[in-house]
């Protein structure tokens, strides 16, 4: 008997009957639902949690120079000195599983704008495609060009919380501002990302050519924090020079700021606090960071067998232990929703045998025009299978409208599943077998005669 | 040769350890185009013997010649295929499918048999069935909707849908009152003048014996009159 006739027969024997059809399938619409339903609310949350993480910077990776360890006395991660600017041109250059690279030099200052201040959390020295990591756009006015990095210009970007705790409403593009009493002139307002997953204000920052925070800037202060006190500190109201003390003693006497700036020390000389990359897809990251550390390995001219003098990072660690919770809330619903299947199936099992039962002698009558047992054990089969089907449709929309629901009236992120959606159907399908052949087997073995003469 | 040919069939049914002999070595030849009444006391053995003749149960021994194969060590598939190509059925009670049309119950046979007719042409087959017994008008009625007659012309033509040399029924006309008796009669009387079927029928009731040619008597399971067909066997 040809499938779709199977098929056919099936339904029509469906219709004659759709409201025990429809009670039979209840189950299997409950747990299908239920499983669709946790599924898109699962995957919604897990969806939202990968955008806030792309939101940090899509498939980023943080590579911090190596620590100095003096006489046993650990400088701390990022303590060396030995990432340049260089390294990061060759990064971009060199490394085809990264797309884009920034160097990172951060000091921390007041901003002063006329009768206001503000210290904002980060002040970081960099190129233009920081924006491009961290997926950061300009909402106003232009980026940071590699003209500016050259010279050092006193530009720079200004996050919204900066803007509106300088600016108030004010329009901050072209106004000026002072860091450590030297005047920037602001370029650009950043469009606002918000707070990242560890509830750090990423507006409150602002972005300078990384050669101007080095030189003008940090060249006065970060010798004064590694060097430990420094009239300079006390003045730009930065106390960290003072708290902490550097690891590593200075072998020269500090260079005073003019000096500095007279002569500033060659690019080639200059170390960042941190290269921040990132990979061309999230797939991309470990052939990523071999690649890098090959490369730096390579320009940092190490021995095959000492240790990287850098230290990279990516936010795989973050990711898992943030999604672990949110999957194994998925799971322990999903084991709710597998129940209620099983529950489903028995109820299919239940009204099968009935309906073989009540069908005897169609049974026997099948059989006495030709009908062997294994086209009763299918047309049984198939009605099961049908039957769960059927379940699973309406179940999957109820559920997918279900989650919808959720999604408009709680706000709750969700996100559709084309993979289970499938399994639904896969499930239900295979609801229908395991349930369904028994009754089936059972139809199938029946005896004609006895089966023609049931009453 | 014979249609159908018994050889000392022999059929016990088995009620726990007590064994029961309800057939006990019946041989008869029926001949292509035959005729015959099956009679006999009630629990005589007539069901049974239209059961194995049906290749719907197996003698406990014996031999069953149909069509010159001997059918009744055949496999439970082979048989099935048998009663789907070579055999039209029809019963006493009917047994049509309930909430299903005329047509879809007369042409659900054609769905067990290999080699498929398409959709349509199973429809065109059934409708042509259908007419043939004079139920041209009644094609999508459902048994509820039928008389008891006309529902068994339906169970005829469904019997007769894959055109088999042989019909076989078990007191067809015992649900019928007289007039429809008749009817169905004289409908299997033209079936077997015009297309040469070979009908076997049980009945009780001699007026409906009179219009076969032949009427096989069986008692306690044994046939007692009626082995040879009146003229020696037209075949
Ligand atoms: N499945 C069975 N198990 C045990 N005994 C059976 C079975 N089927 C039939 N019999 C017995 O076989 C005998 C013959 O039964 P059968 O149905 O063939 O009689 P019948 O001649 O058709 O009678 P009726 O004219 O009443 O239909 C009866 O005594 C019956 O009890
Ligand atoms: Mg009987």
């Amino acid at each position: 008997m040809k499938l779709y006739a199977v098929v056919g027969n099936a339904l029509r024997t469906l219709a004659r009957n759709p409201m025990r059809a429809m009670l039979t399938t209840l189950g299997i619409v409950i747990g299908v639902g239920s499983v669709i339903a946790m599924m898109e609310i699962g995957s919604g949350s897990s969806e939202a949690l990968k955008k806030s993480i792309a939101n940090m910077g899509a498939n980023m990776l943080m590579v911090f120079p190596g620590m100095t360890n003096t006489g046993g006395v650990s400088g701390g991660m990022g303590s060396a000195k030995n990432l340049t600017p260089d390294d990061c041109a060759a990064i971009i250059k060199e490394c085809p599983a990264i797309r884009a690279a920034a160097p990172l030099v951060w000091v921390r200052a007041q901003a002063v704008r006329g009768n206001r201040n503000w210290v904002p959390q980060q002040i970081m020295g960099t190129t233009a495609d920081y924006l491009e990591v961290r997926g950061n756009r300009i909402e106003q006015g232009v980026s940071i060009s590699q003209r500016d990095i050259l010279n050092c210009n006193r530009v720079c970007l200004i996050g919204k919380t900066v803007a509106q705790n300088l600016f108030d409403n004010e329009s901050p593009v072209n106004q000026e501002i002072r860091l450590k009493s030297i005047t920037f002139r602001v370029i650009g307002v950043l469009a606002p990302k918000g707070a990242n997953m560890v509830g750090q204000d990423q507006d409150d920052v602002i972005l300078a050519p990384w050669t101007t925070v080095k030189y003008r800037i940090s060249s006065t202060t970060s010798s004064a924090s590694t060097q430990g006190e420094s009239s300079k500190n006390s003045t730009t109201g930065s106390t960290r020079g003072i708290l902490y003390h550097s690891a590593t003693p200075d072998l020269y006497p500090a260079r005073s700021s003019t000096q500095a700036e007279d002569s500033p020390i060659s690019l080639r000389l200059a170390s960042v606090n941190m290269i921040l990359a990132s990979a061309v897809s999230p797939e991309a990251i470990p052939a990523a960071i071999d690649q890098i550390t090959i490369l730096l390995r390579e320009r940092h001219r190490l021995r095959p067998d000492s240790d990287d003098d850098f230290i990279i990072r990516d936010m795989t660690e973050m990711t898992n232990t943030l999604s672990s919770t949110t999957k194994l809330m998925t799971n322990l619903l999903l084991c709710v929703a597998m129940i209620s299947l099983m529950v489903g199936g028995v109820g299919i099992m239940n009204i099968m045998l009935v309906s073989v039962t009540e069908r005897t002698r169609e049974i026997g009558l099948r059989m006495a025009v030709g009908a062997r047992s294994r086209d009763i054990l299918t047309q049984f089969l198939v009605e099961a299978i049908v039957l769960c089907l059927i379940g699973g449709l309406i179940g999957i929309l109820l559920g997918h409208g279900g989650a919808m629901l959720v999604a408009m009236t709680l706000h709750w992120p969700v996100a559709t599943s084309i993979p289970a959606i499938l399994a639904a159907f896969l499930v239900s399908a295979s609801v229908g077998i395991i349930f369904g052949y028994y009754p089936a087997w059972k139809a199938s073995r029946l005896d004609p005669i006895e089966a023609l003469r049931y009453e | 040769m014979a249609l159908i040919t018994l050889k000392n069939i022999y059929k016990d049914y088995y009620l726990g350890d007590i064994d029961v002999p309800v057939l006990k070595g019946i041989s008869l030849d029926i001949a292509g185009g035959e005729m015959v009444a099956l009679m006999g006391a009630s629990g005589s053995g007539k069901s049974t013997l239209m059961n194995i003749l049906g290749c719907l149960d197996r003698p406990t021994s014996g031999e069953y010649w149909l069509d010159g194969e001997e059918v009744s060590r055949l496999s439970s598939d082979r048989r099935a295929m048998i009663r789907n190509r070579k055999i039209g059925f029809v019963f006493q009670n009917f047994n049509l499918l309930a909430r299903t049309s005329a047509l879809d119950n007369v042409a659900m046979p054609l769905a067990y048999t290999a080699g498929q007719l398409s959709n349509r042409e199973a429809r065109q087959r059934a409708e042509t069935m259908l007419t043939r017994v004079g139920l041209a008008d009644r094609m999508e009625h459902v048994p509820a909707q039928l008389s008891g007659g006309q529902q068994q012309r339906v169970a005829i033509a469904r019997a007769l849908i894959n055109h088999p040399p042989v019909l076989f029924a078990d007191e067809p006309t015992g649900n019928l009152d007289s007039h429809t008796s008749e009817e169905v009669l004289a409908m299997f009387q033209e079936l077997n003048r015009t297309e040469k079927i070979t009908i076997i029928l049980v009945t009780h009731d001699s007026h409906v014996a009179e219009h076969a040619q032949r009427v096989i008597h069986i008692s306690d399971g044994v046939v007692v009159d009626g082995v040879f067909g009146p003229a020696g066997g037209e075949a």
